[in-house]
């Protein structure tokens, strides 16, 4: 019987072209219009470290002004002064530990023509790698010895490596930046979290950095951050090691705790700490440390933009307005059949065989819409790449995903059944007596 | 008119008519916080900097020979550049409006006040040039002096003793103040007071979404780091000429540095209000295919209604209906529908804007929107019908006399 209601319905969807493209478009569009946002909506809000967020956590304490909290309503800094990310990296206290920032340099290539060229770079802690599980190419990072010594050693994100030296593995050579020789000791496979999770200070979705390399060498070098730099106390005088000593905020910890015990511990240790430096005078405020996983991070700082979450609100009443078209012009379809219907009815037909009937003809509807649908979403996914052409990171944001592709598919065709339902229901409920006395 | 014999005949089928109304509601609902949260995007776009943007361009200078000589350097740069034709005037500063980002301090009245107490605000460090340079218009006292102008001492954080606020700034600091603030001293951070020696009409901060995006201070003086940004305010119709040329001499000028970000501020305005700008493209993109959507809907539901009447429609031509009372029928049921529609709509809109202005803080609707919406909405169902209204209208009597 499927297949003869299946006939039914690809006839009487071939009977009212205009009628039924109508459908399709405007359901393709809904779907196209609410998956474009979603995708996008989806992209964001992922979490690239889900397989760690038992283990991983964000470090913050409040070493903020006595007189107002860093943000209301009394949240600790999001970042860490060099003085306690120093103290509480040194200590030592978790499994892993990686405190770090933002900075940058500028690479001089070889060869004479060659330009030099401004690079953004994290400084970091061994760790990093491991922590992250940061995928290697060739060679991997460093390890705690080349900390403690600040050994002139860097690790090239793959693009770079492409750039510099084509993509070979070029463990081993030497980089020169701000007219320093650096031996290269990794080069990372692509590795572009989106998120990305490990410092969402400026820009969440922009790439990671470049270069990496440590957190020691760049201290000793005086590095600046690249970054967010917040202060409540002006600086006082002494230049970087001024800057060394104060209560500014820019670096950002992260520590790897195995168990509930191990957090607990460390929970304990954030607090000794706290209230040990209350004693020489810093930590005006009460305590107020935080340890929170990458998802309970992301969702604080807020990460997904408001406009997204706004035009999605607007994109689901568009699927709305377009199902509501769709439900009309179904019920006036399935009206202007009523002589059909009563005669089947007349002629043997239950209602039950006229439910299925009209069902998978909605069904057909729908999956049509829904194909169709998932090019618009393609399209819609292009149309905001272009928009924002000018930024380089959106390109991370605007990848289509199959989980979302099989969710557009499934979304449109409950959607086309859905509207269905109160149509099928009018057309099964069509007493046939009536309807054939009136002709 | 026949309203009530309509109204009365829309009953018989109300399903129909009841989710055509809907739709309508929900596209006014849209259709309404979209041009809400549009009209705050464009607002935000057409704020001013203050800089004379057609003008302008801007880049940067990063240094990395160690032990550079900053000092030197930056002043033969803008020796270099001030002498060129066609440049009006040009400054070694640390950020310009629309950067994002920048400099900002606590400012207050009194020495070691309460920080809660301090009124934040971007900090441009510049010299005598600066004014100018940003395209800035003094209001109310003098510019800096050459000799107000100090080189920063890597060593030492005492801030100059001197500074120009914007209007805005002036006026967040001092609102009661009717005469001049010129001359006025505030503090700084914890207690390094600045001597106001002028203000200046507007400069935005760096960030444009900031709250206190008026609020700027100038600064004489002249930070000595690796990093300098240059802005070069040229006369009329040079910026194009005068870009490729400054950054060919700088770059040849000293081969231990590079030059980039070199870029127009119309670019840098782009950019900054991009998001806002994709925003009102994708609203408008959005609003348009739904009254597509829903006039055709309204196309659709009105043929259908037209064939399936037609043989009532032929006995009431018989019966002496002219032509434009059978369209006048259409019209005005479809005119009934959208009644109900527009009403729902509005109740509806206010609802959704009551919630995004709860939950993103925008700006409540403008009073002229609704009423807007309302007769766009009236207009595209009376257009929509009006295909399917005069095919009724040429129905003719005969029609009646064969059998359905």
């Amino acid at each position: 019987m499927f297949r003869y209601y299946l006939r039914l319905g690809l006839l009487s969807i071939r009977a009212n072209p205009a009628l039924s493209a109508l459908m399709v478009a405007a359901i393709a569009i809904g779907i196209g219009a609410c998956m474009t946002i979603v995708n996008v909506r989806h992209v964001m809000s992922d979490n690239p470290i889900e397989h760690k967020n038992d283990v991983l956590y964000h470090v913050q304490v409040d070493n903020w002004s006595p007189d107002e909290p860093y943000e209301e309503p009394d949240l600790p800094p999001e970042q860490l002064s060099y003085l306690d990310a120093k103290a509480l990296y040194d200590a030592k206290r978790a499994f892993r530990q990686v405190v770090s920032f933002k900075s940058d340099r500028v690479v001089q290539p070889a060869g004479e023509d060659a330009r030099p060229f401004q690079e953004t770079v994290r400084a970091t802690t061994a760790d990093f790698f491991a922590m992250f599980d940061v995928p290697f190419a060739f060679g991997s990072g460093w390890d705690e010895a080349a900390d403690q010594s600040e050994e002139r050693v860097v690790v090239l994100a793959s693009g770079l490596n492409e750039e510099l030296f084509g993509g070979k593995n070029s463990v081993g050579e030497l980089l020169r930046m701000n007219d320093e020789t650096y031996r290269i000791v990794g080069v990372l496979a692509p590795w572009t979290p989106v998120p990305k999770f490990y410092d969402v200070n400026n820009n969440p979705f922009e790439e990671p950095e470049r270069l990496f390399l440590p957190f020691s060498l760049a201290i000793s070098g005086e590095f600046g951050s690249n970054g967010n730099t917040s202060c409540w106390k002006t600086v006082g005088d002494g230049g970087y090691e001024a800057f060394l000593a104060s209560e500014c905020i820019w670096m950002q910890m992260w520590v790897e705790l195995e168990d509930a015990t191990q957090r607990q511990e460390y929970e304990q240790f954030l607090n000794a700490y706290v209230s040990e430096q209350k004693l020489l005078g810093r930590f005006p405020r009460e305590m107020n440390n935080r340890l929170s996983t990458p998802a309970e991070w992301l969702q604080n700082r807020d990460v997904v933009d408001d406009h997204v979450s706004m035009l999605l609100s607007l994109a689901v009443l568009f699927l709305v307005v377009c199902l509501l078209n769709t439900i009309g012009l179904l019920l006036a379809k399935v009206m202007r059949r009523t002589n059909d219907t009563s005669l089947r009815r007349a002629l043997g037909a239950n209602k039950s065989a006229l439910f299925s009937q009209y069902i998978i003809e909605a069904g057909l509807i729908g999956m049509a819409g829904g194909l169709l649908g998932i090019g618009l979403t393609w399209l819609g996914l292009q149309g905001i790449e272009n928009l924002y052409a000018e930024y380089e990171f959106i390109k991370n944001l605007v990848r289509m995903d199959w989980s979302m592709i099989f969710l557009a598919v499934a979304l449109a065709i409950a959607s086309a059944l859905g509207a269905a339902l109160y149509p099928t229901w009018r057309a099964c409920s069509i007493s046939p007596a009536t309807t054939l006395r009136i002709q | 008119m026949e309203l009530g014999p309509i109204f009365r005949a829309m009953l018989k089928a109300k399903a129909g008519y009841i989710l055509i109304a809907l739709q309508i509601a929900v596209t006014m609902t849209i259709m309404v916080n979209a041009i809400a949260i549009m009209q705050e995007k464009n607002d935000a776009i057409a704020r001013e900097s203050g800089m004379d943007e057609a003008n302008t361009f801007a880049f940067s200078s990063t240094s990395f020979e160690p032990d550079a000589d900053m000092r030197s350097l930056v002043e033969e740069d803008l020796d270099t550049i001030r002498n060129l034709p066609g440049v009006r005037s040009a400054v070694a500063s640390n950020s310009y409006p629309l950067r994002q980002g920048g400099w900002s301090e606590g400012l207050q009245l009194e020495p070691d006040a309460n920080s809660s107490d301090s009124i934040g605000s971007a900090i441009y460090f510049v010299d005598e040039h600066g004014v100018d340079s940003f395209g800035a218009t003094i209001i109310d006292g003098q510019n800096f002096t050459p000799n107000q102008v100090s080189f920063k001492d890597p060593e030492s954080n005492t801030w100059p003793a001197y500074g120009i606020v914007t209007e805005a700034l002036a006026k967040e600091l001092f609102p009661e103040e009717q005469t001049s603030v010129v001359g006025k001293t505030i503090y700084l951070g914890d207690n390094d007071p600045i001597n106001i020696v002028a203000v200046i009409d507007r400069l935005q901060a760096p960030w444009q979404s900031w709250t206190g995006v008026e609020r700027s201070m100038l600064i004489p003086q002249r930070r000595l780091g690796t990093y300098q940004t240059y802005i070069v305010r040229t006369e009329p119709g040079y910026r194009d000429e005068l870009m490729p040329q400054v950054e060919e001499l700088l770059a040849n000028s000293n081969k231990g540095r590079i030059i980039r970000s070199m870029t127009t501020m119309d670019h840098v305005r782009m950019r900054a209000y991009l998001d806002e700008s994709a925003m009102v493209t994708m609203l408008t993109f959005i609003v348009t295919l739904l009254v597509i959507i829903t006039g055709l809907g309204i196309v659709g539901l009105a043929s259908f209604n037209v064939s399936r009447r037609t043989r009532q429609i032929g006995i009431r031509r018989a019966l002496g209906a002219n032509k434009f009372a059978i369209m006048r029928y259409f019209m005005v049921e479809n005119f009934i529908v959208s009644s109900v529609g527009i009403a729902t709509g509005g109740i509806l809109a206010v609802l959704l804007n009551i919630l995004m202005v709860n939950a993103f803080g925008l700006q409540p609707l403008s009073w002229y929107v609704i009423p807007i919406a309302m007769l766009v909405l009236w207009l595209v169902g009376q257009i929509a019908v009006a295909g399917p209204a005069r095919r009724a209208s040429n129905i003719t009597p005969a029609i009646a006399t064969r059998s359905g």
